[in-house]
């Protein structure tokens, strides 16, 4: 990767290439990040989707996208990529189609697919080194279906399946960490509320080829419980609490490409939210607020700034 | 033109050779795997082009098919039994994608208990999700079969996804004499891909497979699709006078043996039949006056032929290697819905189940049913659903069952 195009802010995109009007939902945080990807990928790519909020997004006779769209179902979103890619390389080979027709194949999925029944799908992608770029929306949650807990909702959060005291009682699945195992050629944690960051990534994933894999946090105001206006301000939070560590793996290493040095108490993030409402009232519950900051301080003191 | 001794199994595989697929996404299961072990070996070693990959599930294995033929390539993909029943969200999926391609079913009974050998409720799964069925009866059939689907499948006014069946072990480890066309002709025959509207490029883009908001389009789309369906009988009647033109052989989509001056019908799918057929001509070196009807295709149902070959026939004994719990044989059922209400039809149709499994169903079982079914006519009364099984198998279930006992009180 050669030097970046986005350097600062104003370098960022002014306008959306993606649509308006599409039916998500006021302060989407998926629809955030989706809007400052597309910018960067632009619209010679062909977006396959697995079952989730973003099926929404194309709904007949309606697309906010400028490119292509392939609708697939929930856990096999990474196999139609494949369908797709092996058609285009073989109508490329028969000069069926010229190389400016080639399109870019991109996954669009949420974290329950993702994490979920989509595993094994997108695990047998990277063993077969299929060339796509895979883009999680990180709801932590079925949020389509109303947030119930998925394998990515966050410790002690409130979901509609997990609404005791305690919270949800596992603990979110390592995405980055599965996927980085396999060794694919590129995977990147993003946030719509840190655009810079999130474009020289896109436009570093771009720039390669093989599979390549961004996870996007992305608040819910209706899933996680807050005003829609709040949503960068939230996303901004996870990272300076460092629940969202912001990295990237590439060549084998794993970097930090923001370390927030004096970090803000998790409380201030945990705060914010009608899911974690219940660690403070109608008592506070230290315990599980001191896990989570713990949890936390443990992850960042194994990183070296 | 060549004649070469094939399996079932080895004749999908020149069929789909001979079709110049360009894509075959697979994934491995007993007996279908010597199909994808063909292909693989002829693409490995340069003998036709195309591009194979092993997918991880049948699942994702039926969503890259659908998603290869929806880019604009010929394709081609094979499986069985419970392979077939994981795929099944995307089967009904595809189907509606209106991406035609073929799909080689080798019929394998399903779990529970899990066995290897034929029976055709996992295919029958599969009845009502788009894709069309070609039933296969011999080896040659398998290939002219394929050959016919994918002219079926991508005709404009078809464009419907195809599973070819074969009863796998019988057929697919069967190995028969079997014409090969050549190359030239089947292209010929097939012409090249048309993609028409189903294409992904950067200069005509598409969506694909979206949403539907309410019941109004979702039913227009469904409504399409089968109408599609239903267009593709008198399609296949073309291709099948046009097939017979080029090749000399003639696959309606009925079978009838026999049946012209028949009181009696046998009426079944798949490789079995030639069973029945064996069972015919024994009957009528008797004096019996019996045939056999077997449908090729089973979607679209071809309701009219099947009217017309019965009328005025006196009996028919359906024999289903199916099993509905709690209802009993799929074709006896649908046999009956097109039969209902026509004044000619047979007054008598017997309700037999029999080969689950893989279990074979002898000439001497043939010549009870062609008896009862004769009785019931004379009667005027159908007898109930009758479930094959011998004393002498029942005798041997029986010591299973308790060598199974004397296991656990031995381990107590």
């Amino acid at each position: 990767m050669n030097e970046t195009q986005f350097k600062r802010m104003k370098d960022l995109p002014t306008t959306h290439l993606l649509g308006t009007g599409a039916p998500m939902c006021a302060g989407c945080g998926g629809l955030q990040a989706i809007n400052d990807i597309y910018d960067v990928l632009g619209e010679k790519t062909v977006f396959i989707n697995a079952a989730g909020c973003m099926t929404l997004l194309s709904i007949y006779p309606f697309t906010p996208f400028r490119g292509s769209w392939l609708y697939t179902a929930m856990a096999s979103a990474p196999a139609g990529a494949q369908g797709v890619r092996d058609a285009l390389d073989i109508l490329l080979a028969k000069k069926k189609i010229t190389p400016d027709e080639n399109l870019t194949t991109v996954v669009l999925a949420g974290d329950g697919s993702t994490s979920g029944m989509g595993l094994s799908a997108t695990s047998a992608a990277i063993d077969r080194n299929l060339d796509f770029i895979y883009i999680c929306y990180d709801n932590e949650g079925y949020g389509n279906t109303g947030q119930q807990y998925s394998s990515a909702t966050p410790h002690a959060a409130r979901t509609s399946t997990s609404t005791g005291s305690a919270g949800f009682s596992g603990f979110k699945k390592d995405l980055f960490a599965i996927w980085a195992a396999h060794k694919p050629t590129y995977v990147a944690t993003v946030i719509g509320a840190e655009p810079l960051d999130l474009a020289r990534k896109i436009e570093t994933a771009a720039s390669l080829t093989g599979p390549r894999f961004i996870i996007s946090l992305s608040p819910c105001p209706t899933g996680w419980g807050f005003d829609p206006q709040e949503t960068t301000y939230i996303g901004k939070l996870a990272v300076k609490t460092g629940i969202w560590p912001l990295k990237e793996y590439k060549d084998g290493k794993v970097s930090h490409t923001k370390n927030p040095h004096v970090r803000v108490p998790v409380e201030d993030y945990l705060l914010t939210q009608a899911r974690f409402k219940h660690l403070f009232e109608p008592k506070r519950n230290d315990k599980l607020i001191d896990e989570i900051q713990s949890k936390v301080d443990a992850y960042w003191a194994g990183i070296t700034p | 033109m060549t004649r070469k001794l094939l399996t079932g199994n080895g004749a999908a595989a020149w069929a789909a050779r001979l079709a110049q697929i360009d894509y075959v996404p697979a994934f491995p299961i007993t007996p279908q795997t010597e199909i994808i072990e063909t292909l693989s070996h002829w693409i490995d070693n340069g003998d036709m082009p195309g591009k194979l990959v092993t997918l991880e599930s049948e699942h994702s294995m039926i969503t890259a098919a659908g998603a290869a033929a929806s880019t604009g390539v010929r394709t081609f993909t094979a499986t069985s039994s419970q392979g077939l029943l994981y795929g099944m969200e995307m089967i009904y999926t595809v189907a509606g994608w209106r991406a035609p391609f073929v799909l080689i079913n080798v019929s394998r009974a399903l779990a529970s208990p899990v066995t290897l050998e034929p029976d055709h409720n996992d295919v029958l799964a599969a009845r009502d999700s788009g894709f069309l069925q070609i039933h296969c009866a011999t080896c040659q059939e398998v290939l002219d079969a394929t050959l016919i689907a994918y002219r079926l499948g991508e005709d404009e006014r078809v464009r419907l996804p195809v599973i070819v069946n074969e009863d796998g072990f019988y057929l697919s480890f069967t190995r028969e004499p079997v014409t090969l066309p050549n190359s030239d002709e089947v292209k010929d025959f097939l012409g090249e891909f048309d993609a028409q509207n189903m294409h992904f490029s950067a200069s005509s883009p598409a969506s694909q497979a979206v949403a539907v908001l309410g019941g109004s389009p979702y039913s227009y789309f469904r409504y399409e699709c089968h109408l599609a369906a239903e267009k593709a009988l008198v399609v296949y009647d073309e291709i099948r006078d046009e097939f017979e033109q080029r090749f000399g052989r003639k696959y309606d989509a009925v079978e009838s043996y026999h049946t012209d001056d028949a009181d009696y019908v046998f009426f079944m799918m798949g490789c079995f039949a030639t069973k029945a057929k064996a069972a015919v001509d024994g009957l009528r070196a008797a004096g019996w006056k019996i045939g056999l009807l077997r449908p090729r295709l089973l979607r679209p149902y071809p309701a009219q032929a099947i009217r017309q070959l019965l009328t005025g026939k006196k009996g028919v004994a359906v024999i289903d290697q199916n099993l509905s719990m709690g209802k009993g044989g799929i074709l006896h059922s649908e046999l009956t819905s097109v039969l209902y209400g026509d004044k000619n039809a047979p007054s008598i149709l017997i309700s037999f189940i029999g080969g689950l499994g893989g279990r074979d169903i002898s000439q001497e079982e043939f010549f009870e049913m062609a008896k009862q079914l004769k009785q019931a006519t004379v009667e005027g009364i159908t007898p109930a659903p009758r479930l094959l099984y011998t004393a002498d198998e029942l005798r041997q279930i029986h010591k299973l069952q308790a060598i199974a006992h004397v296991e656990r009180e031995a381990y107590e």
